[in-house]
């Protein structure tokens, strides 16, 4: 089980013959997704680590049944692809490409959004259902199938907890990376639904950082719903100062908005537990877990 | 990208929206020469890359051509917010029957551009928001149908504008929403945008901040970089592509991964020590990136200790034991160092540094919390 993806998911990859495309191919298929083709225009008729190559999405649907696309087309045409795959019917498009112009972005959510797709980033590390499906980047060691739902704006760090989480036996359910970008296919509230109607998940982490207001939405809709699954958050960036990008492009702080006090205590008003270092996440949930 | 105020006026006239008659001056006799051909009274307006420019003393309004002389001097000896005065723009001053506000920007929530406008402009519409609420008009937009020329008459009506005023409002407001989409503006907006007391509107002030990732569709731009605004360390960091953000601590440090780096600030300071710097080299970075960004971090003279925190998904433990003795070797490095290194290749790189002398850690807190106590050990 798990959300967005599991073990029936069959993708492709956009941008298949790059070298990060064709080497997280590789890494993908080792880890049991199903990677029906691939695509790169002007390369159809070839084969990367045996995976059939088209020169469109169209042609790719055409041959193979695919509901999931990856995304590793550079930023300039990135949305282009997204879109390509969002017209031929694709219902969950995971794009790891940084960089993507805000404007672009946009108008690939406001698509996806018209035909009832799923997008995942762009910015993103992707997302995993451990032991069934990783559409993404992630090292996949580090994860390991259990009840506990994550969702993050961020890429390391995220494999950081996760390690933590599995060196103490707690597994994942699914792990989503919704990119570092200000515009992002979804927020932490459209996880947090996913993970309450998802049976294997008991309890979700939520790895925020400073830059926008999602947390504290996030907080207010735990608070308001009564959310009931337990909830551990962690945020990043309490040492971050004002009106400086943070590597991510969604990670500033304006003016006095998106700082992580006001993350933090949106938390602590709906009792969410914030974890001050990310081991504490682990030893957090082990005792909520218990309860 | 942050443009300046002339550059953003010249983008507005572009799109033909009024702004007041003026010029921009790299020197004091420039300023003098263009002031000549203004109307007085005139306004001196320093051109620095910071919002609260008049607050900080970067404007200046003289009555006549004789006082633009001592005034742009006085500009051009002073630092605004920590940036020097390299130009001016020497403009006629307008005088006020109404100061409006009118903007357009990226509204994360909504997943679109939001315009945003009030019937109450001249100070940092943040401010207004938090004093008047109810007089910021919020507006979200649909993609792709985006600001139509419709909704810009909307607005100007709830401001309570009617007949020939109703009209000309709506087309500035619309043009500035064009000049917008067509630089890949994340924030463009017109404060204040001044009603005179004959009933034309004129933006008297503009910002303009260009989409960094967008740059590639406008090449008028490359290579502006605007280096006053930048610390030796950011330009080349910039250059190495790599993010770097200078902070006022003593404790260097590099990651991978905005978040853990974000994250390994925090621990530095949760133990009491404060960071010198924020380094992500990203994902998958070879020796050579992890020695450049060494580099940089030891030329900010607060450094006192480095804290190297690395999980390699894509990223090689061994490359960056590579990049770390490379940088040692080359720079002659004598202040220590503490490393935290797991992930991809981790074996071969914990070799590296073991046989070089550099111990390392696998747990980042414990880490951190080495890194802060050496310090102040120093």
């Amino acid at each position: 089980m798990g959300i967005i993806v599991n073990k029936n998911t069959k993708a492709i990859v956009q941008g298949i013959t790059g070298t990060q495309g064709s080497f997280h191919t590789k890494l993908m298929l080792e880890y049991g997704t199903q990677i029906v083709g691939g695509v790169t225009p002007g390369k159809g008729g070839t084969r990367v680590h045996g995976v059939p190559v088209y020169d469109t999405v169209e042609e790719a649907v055409e041959k193979h049944t695919a509901n999931a696309s990856i995304i590793f087309v550079p930023a300039p045409f990135a949305a282009d692809a997204a879109l390509e795959a969002l017209e031929n019917g694709i219902k969950t498009v995971v794009i790891i490409t940084e960089h993507i112009p805000v404007k672009d972005s946009i108008n690939v959510m406001a698509y996806a959004n018209q035909v009832g797709a799923t997008v995942i980033g762009p910015n993103t590390p992707g997302i995993i259902t451990p032991e069934e499906c990783k559409l993404g980047i992630m090292p996949a060691h580090i994860f390991k199938s259990g009840n506990v739902g994550m969702v993050s704006r961020s890429g390391t760090l995220t494999y950081e907890i996760a390690a933590g989480l599995t060196k103490r036996q707690l597994g994942q359910s699914t792990c989503v990376g919704l990119g570092g970008d200000p515009i992002v296919g979804l927020n932490f509230i459209d996880v947090l639904k996913l993970f309450e109607k998802d049976p294997q998940t008991e309890a979700v982490t939520i790895i925020g950082e400073i830059g926008g207001n999602l947390e504290e939405l996030a907080a207010e809709y735990i608070a308001t719903e009564d959310y009931p699954k337990p909830v551990v958050a962690f945020i990043a960036g309490r040492s971050a100062p004002p009106g400086k990008r943070m590597g991510h492009a969604g990670a500033i702080i304006m003016g006095k908005a998106g700082t992580a006090e006001s993350k933090i205590e949106a938390f602590q008003k709906a009792n969410v537990e914030v974890a001050e270092k990310p081991s504490d996440v682990a030893l957090l949930l082990e005792r909520l877990l218990k309860q | 990208m942050k443009l300046l105020e002339y550059e953003a006026k010249k983008i507005l006239a572009k799109y033909g929206i009024p702004t007041p008659r003026g010029d921009l001056a790299t020197n004091t006799a420039q300023a003098c020469e263009i002031a000549k051909n203004l109307k007085p009274p005139i306004a001196i307006k320093a051109q620095v890359p910071v919002a609260g420019r008049g607050k900080a003393g970067g404007i200046l309004f003289v009555d006549s051509v004789a006082e633009v002389e001592k005034a742009a001097e006085k500009l051009f000896s002073v630092q605004i917010k920590g940036f020097p005065v390299r130009s001016l723009w020497i403009e006629e001053r307008i005088y006020a029957e109404k100061e409006l506000y009118f903007g357009v920007t990226v509204d994360r929530l909504n997943k679109g551009y939001v315009v945003i406008a009030s019937a109450e402009g001249g100070m940092e519409i943040e401010e207004v928001a938090a004093k008047t609420p109810g007089k910021v008009i919020r507006f979200p937009l649909k993609a792709p149908y985006g600001f139509r020329p419709y909704h810009a008459r909307q607005i100007a009506k709830r401001m309570g504008y009617t007949e020939n005023q109703l009209s000309t409002l709506a087309n500035i407001f619309y043009n500035l929403y064009k000049a917008g989409m067509y630089y890949d503006a994340e924030l463009i907006e017109m404060n204040p945008l001044v009603e005179t007391s004959d009933g034309n509107f004129l933006a008297v002030d503009a910002r303009i901040i260009i989409d960094d990732n967008a740059l590639f569709r406008h090449p008028e731009f490359k290579g502006r970089v605007l280096e006053s605004e930048l610390s030796p360390q950011e330009v080349e960091a910039a250059r190495n592509d790599l993010a770097y953000v200078k902070l006022d601590g003593n404790i260097g440090v590099i990651g991978n991964g905005a978040g853990l780096v974000m994250a390994t600030l925090d621990a530095i300071q949760l133990y009491g020590g404060k960071p010198a710097n924020f380094l992500d080299v990203g994902g998958g970075a070879p020796s050579e990136k992890i020695a450049a960004a060494l580099k940089i971090v030891f030329s900010d003279p607060a450094v006192k200790a480095l804290f190297i925190n690395i999980l390699g998904g894509i990223t090689r433990c061994d490359e960056v034991a590579r990049g770390i003795l490379k940088a040692k070797e080359k720079l002659g490095i004598k202040k220590p160092m503490v490393i935290r290194l797991v992930g991809t290749n981790e074996e071969e790189g914990k070799q590296i540094l073991m046989e070089a002398g550099i111990p390392v850690l696998d747990s980042m807190e414990e880490a951190a919390h080495q890194v802060v106590e050496i310090v102040k050990g120093t």
